[in-house]
């Protein structure tokens, strides 16, 4: 032909209904593909026969009760901050302040202890340091909340920058706090009398943390599914116009969401600090405040699906420590992994949405 | 049936979505020197064939042929080089900027960036084809018309020949359509090819030359304007014959239900959008409230709805005995609680009526979640069933009741949010552009609903834009003019054009 001859050789256009089968079925294969390509990379990068390390990363994460035990554990606290995101996710209210709230949360908790330890019955401490801890988390929340409701601020900013004020608090009150003398932390809070410590049960160490996560993943999403207030979530969350338009109070709703949500966060430091650690210090929440919004963007926001993608996440840190012990590998080699699964699982909502069509006959007749 | 060469011929072009075949198999010819109207029912496949000659879709199957030549147009870019150049509902247009830098804007002319000459060429434009426009102004600083104008413009700067006008009379007055016609008519004398896309009947009489139709994505065939009529016409897009007469029953014991006064309401940046506004809806009436598009209607309705702050007035519902009720600066759940039921169907159905990613029974539940006592829980039962309910008695087009709205075309996402609004049994129903981008099928069935509210006793107030409809429908027109009352007519009597000078009496001045 006379002129240049480039019909496009893929189109895209949109899928109408997906079912909910091939929804997962187009997501499992992205895993299995993502896998394979991972497989490849190593063999081209490291020499090493991927099978071994696939086996290593599952040892790593399920090898002994003990590390069965822990990556639950993690698992249960990761969830914990996703499901504290949710609600305010769902508002489309971007909340990145959960590694400030967790931390101040695990503050009030530690404060408590160290304040109260021995002076009141053991019962009543534990209950002052689930209410304090609690109101810290939801205090930290609302205030970027208010500010949002009231005048419009980016609430993404102001989370981040409230983390920040809540690193330093925990820091100053480390030196406040530090014992012994000098060392710059902490220590084990109450170790001889083990006041404050929440009760173990059995020999199980984690379980009452896994538990309580539990229960709450089950409360979260009811009352995202099922309750008024988060029916109101999700309206404001899709539009504020059509909420005003029925009534309904914008900024309370806003208010209101992030004091749950800042509330969850609060009770994570809770759980880290009263029940597993006995200890606070700046990196306690280790950046969960964030990994858990992957964790809730790759659920869609469903809390039952955050226990699947928070296990993912989190049997990909404990594989990549085996690993790297294992085989000599940089600790980084896992999140090179991670990226790759990441990449995939993220991609195939593109396919899940589109689809592809590849155009047979290039050009037309007559070129 | 034709012997000289078509502009564009498109031939047996096939376009999908998904399942939803938008175009199938489709054939249409466009001349120079003729203006074809593209008529069709929502959902028809006439936007979707036109974006396909504008670069904006790329057809699944088929050929199109421009001047006899195989053409491949893959991006607007491309089009223009084609002279293709499509007019949208929607201006595409940068506020701050004037007219030239608009029309200027994304072109890579050879040679220095030289606003001086375009706007030159601008005004060239506009003296060969009798265009009214400044260069110079800006976008924010001009009327709808004319920045339809401006989009117009821009398209025969850039050498367009074959010119798509979609729906380009919706948002104009009468006077200003008749001067977009008068422009039309010129280009078709300058041997350029123009399509409209066009519901109104009328409009298709009074200015096209040949008529297209499709039904369905299918192309059902071809008239010469004069050789047809507006019935005709219609039953071809239907596919049954269709009364196009809108009944106007006489209002029955009508009592004074809402009682409007000295409403004045500004914006938040402080412009006056209401001013002074007083009138009287009557129960079993439809109220019409006419005006340029931005003349107060949409802050009207949300005043009275219990959306909108203020600045004075008051609003009083009158009850059935007689009793007045203030409901003046009232939030649209105190008015509820205050036993008033108020429905309200806006103008924006899904940014704020409906919420285009629920379902038909969250969507219906956004009014009575409330109810149930103190019950932390919502209960899905009753909306389920009160969507059901619309769905059968609107005869809503859905694949079932857990579709999200958004997914449902115009004309049934209208019939959810106005079956809705009529659900809860109202005595004062707004409705702001209640048949805007309806097809004539589904208009049809919206002013039924709305007269059968009226034989109710509700009092039904009707912001409108298509006079012919306004006068056909309501029993008496407060027309707004620039945020004032510019008249109260009776819409036995009156007459479009006196409508039309009034909607731009005050202010403007533009008419004699």
């Amino acid at each position: 032909m006379n002129k240049k001859n480039h019909t496009s050789l893929i189109h895209i256009s949109k899928r109408r209904e997906v079912s909910l089968g091939r929804r997962w079925g187009i997501r499992a294969l992205a895993i299995i593909l993502a896998f394979v390509l991972s497989a490849v990379v190593t063999m081209i990068i490291t020499g090493l026969n991927p099978i071994e390390v696939y086996a290593t990363m599952l040892k790593g994460a399920f090898g002994t009760p003990r590390k069965m035990w822990t990556l639950g554990q993690e698992i249960a606290i990761l969830l914990c901050v996703s499901l504290a995101l949710t609600p305010a996710f769902r508002m489309r209210f971007w909340n990145l302040g959960g590694e400030g709230q967790v931390l101040i949360g695990g503050l009030a908790c530690a404060a408590s202890m160290i304040l109260l330890g021995d002076k009141i019955p053991n019962a009543l401490l534990i209950l002052i340091m689930t209410v304090t801890s609690i109101a810290a988390g939801a205090l930290w929340a609302v205030i970027p909340a208010i500010f949002k409701a009231k005048w419009g601020t980016n609430e993404t900013l102001f989370t981040l920058m409230m983390n920040y004020v809540a690193t330093q608090l925990v820091a100053y009150y480390i030196i406040v706090w530090e014992v012994p003398r000098g060392s710059g932390k902490i220590g084990i809070i109450n170790q001889n009398t083990q006041a404050g410590w929440f009760p173990q049960i059995g020999n199980f160490k984690y379980l009452l943390n896994i538990l309580i996560v539990l229960v709450l993943t089950f409360v979260v999403y009811v009352y995202m599914k099922r309750s008024k207030q988060g029916y109101e979530i999700s309206v404001v969350g899709e539009s504020t116009n059509t909420a005003r338009y029925v009534g309904i109070k914008v900024e309370r709703v806003i208010i209101r969401t992030l004091l749950l949500s800042g509330a969850i966060c609060g009770l994570t430091g809770l759980l880290l600090v009263g029940s597993t650690n006995h200890t606070i210090t700046t990196t306690i929440s280790g950046g969960r405040g964030f990994t858990a919004v992957m964790v809730a963007w790759l659920a869609n926001f469903n809390p039952i699906a955050m226990i699947f993608s928070s296990f993912l996440l989190v049997f990909f840190s404990q594989g990549a420590g085996e690993i790297s012990t294992a085989f000599g590998l940089n600790q980084s080699y896992a999140d090179i992994m991670m990226g790759i699964v990441l990449f995939f699982i993220i991609g195939s909502e593109f396919f899940i949405n589109y689809k592809l069509h590849l155009r047979k006959n290039t050009g037309k007749e007559g070129a | 049936m034709e012997q000289r060469t078509a502009a564009v011929s498109m031939r047996n072009i096939t376009k999908s979505f998904g399942t939803i075949l938008a175009n199938n198999k489709v054939n249409l010819d466009i001349f120079r020197g003729e203006i074809l109207a593209l008529l069709g029912e929502n959902g028809s496949g006439k936007t979707t064939l036109m974006n396909m000659l504008s670069g904006i879709y790329y057809p699944d199957s088929g050929e199109i042929y421009i001047d006899g030549k195989a053409a491949d147009i893959s991006s607007p870019r491309e089009a223009f080089q084609h002279g293709i150049g499509m007019i949208h509902q929607h201006f595409k247009l940068v506020d701050v900027m004037t007219a030239t830098e608009n029309i200027v804007l994304g072109l890579k002319e050879e040679g220095r960036f030289d606003l001086k000459n375009a706007s030159k060429r601008i005004r060239e434009i506009c003296d060969t084809y009798g265009f009214e426009i400044d260069p110079d102004k800006k976008i924010y600083d001009m009327s709808v018309s004319e920045k339809q104008t401006v989009e117009i413009v821009k398209v025969l700067y850039r050498g367009a020949d074959i010119l798509i006008l979609d729906e380009p009379t919706a948002v104009l007055t009468p006077q200003e359509t008749d001067k977009l016609f008068a422009i039309l008519r010129n280009m078709r004398g300058d041997n350029k090819a123009i399509v409209i896309i066009t519901h109104k009947m009328h409009e298709v009489e009074a200015l096209s030359d040949r008529v297209a139709v499709l039904r369905k994505g299918e192309y059902i065939g071809e008239l010469f304007t004069k050789d047809t009529n507006s019935q005709e016409m219609t039953n071809m897009m239907v596919g049954h014959a269709v009364s196009l007469n809108i009944d106007r029953p006489e209002p029955v014991n009508p009592k004074v239900r809402l009682q409007v006064k000295g409403l004045t309401v500004r914006s938040e940046d402080g412009i006056l959008k209401l001013d002074d506004v007083s009138f009287e809806a009557r129960s079993g009436e439809i109220l019409g409230i006419a005006g340029i598009s931005g003349s107060g209607q949409k802050e009207l309705l949300e005043a009275i709805a219990g959306l909108q702050k203020l600045e004075s007035g008051s609003i009083n519902y009158v009850d059935d005995d007689g009793k007045a009720t203030d409901i003046t600066s009232e939030d649209p759940v105190h008015i509820r609680n205050l036993g008033v039921t108020l429905s309200f169907v806006p103008e924006d159905r899904l940014g704020m009526g409906l919420i285009g990613n629920m379902d038909l029974p969250n969507n219906m539940m956004l009014r009575t979640y409330r109810t149930g006592g103190h019950s932390p829980f919502t209960n899905l039962a009753g909306p389920r069933k009160t969507a059901a309910k619309v769905v059968s008695d609107l005869d809503v087009a859905t694949p079932g009741l857990s579709t999200p709205v958004r997914r449902l075309s115009g004309g049934n996402v209208q019939k959810v949010l106005v079956g809705r609004e009529i659900a809860s049994a109202p005595t004062i129903l707004l409705t702001a552009y209640a048949v805007r981008g309806l097809d004539i099928n589904a208009s049809y069935v919206i002013y039924h609903l709305l007269n059968e509210q009226k034989a109710r006793g509700v009092s039904v107030i009707y912001v409108g834009e298509d006079l012919d409809v306004l006068v056909e429908l309501c029993d008496r027109i407060v027309v707004l003019c620039g945020g004032r009352v510019s008249g109260i007519v009776d819409g036995r009597t009156a007459d479009k054009r006196q409508i039309g000078l009034l909607m731009t009496r005050i202010g403007g001045e533009e008419h004699e």
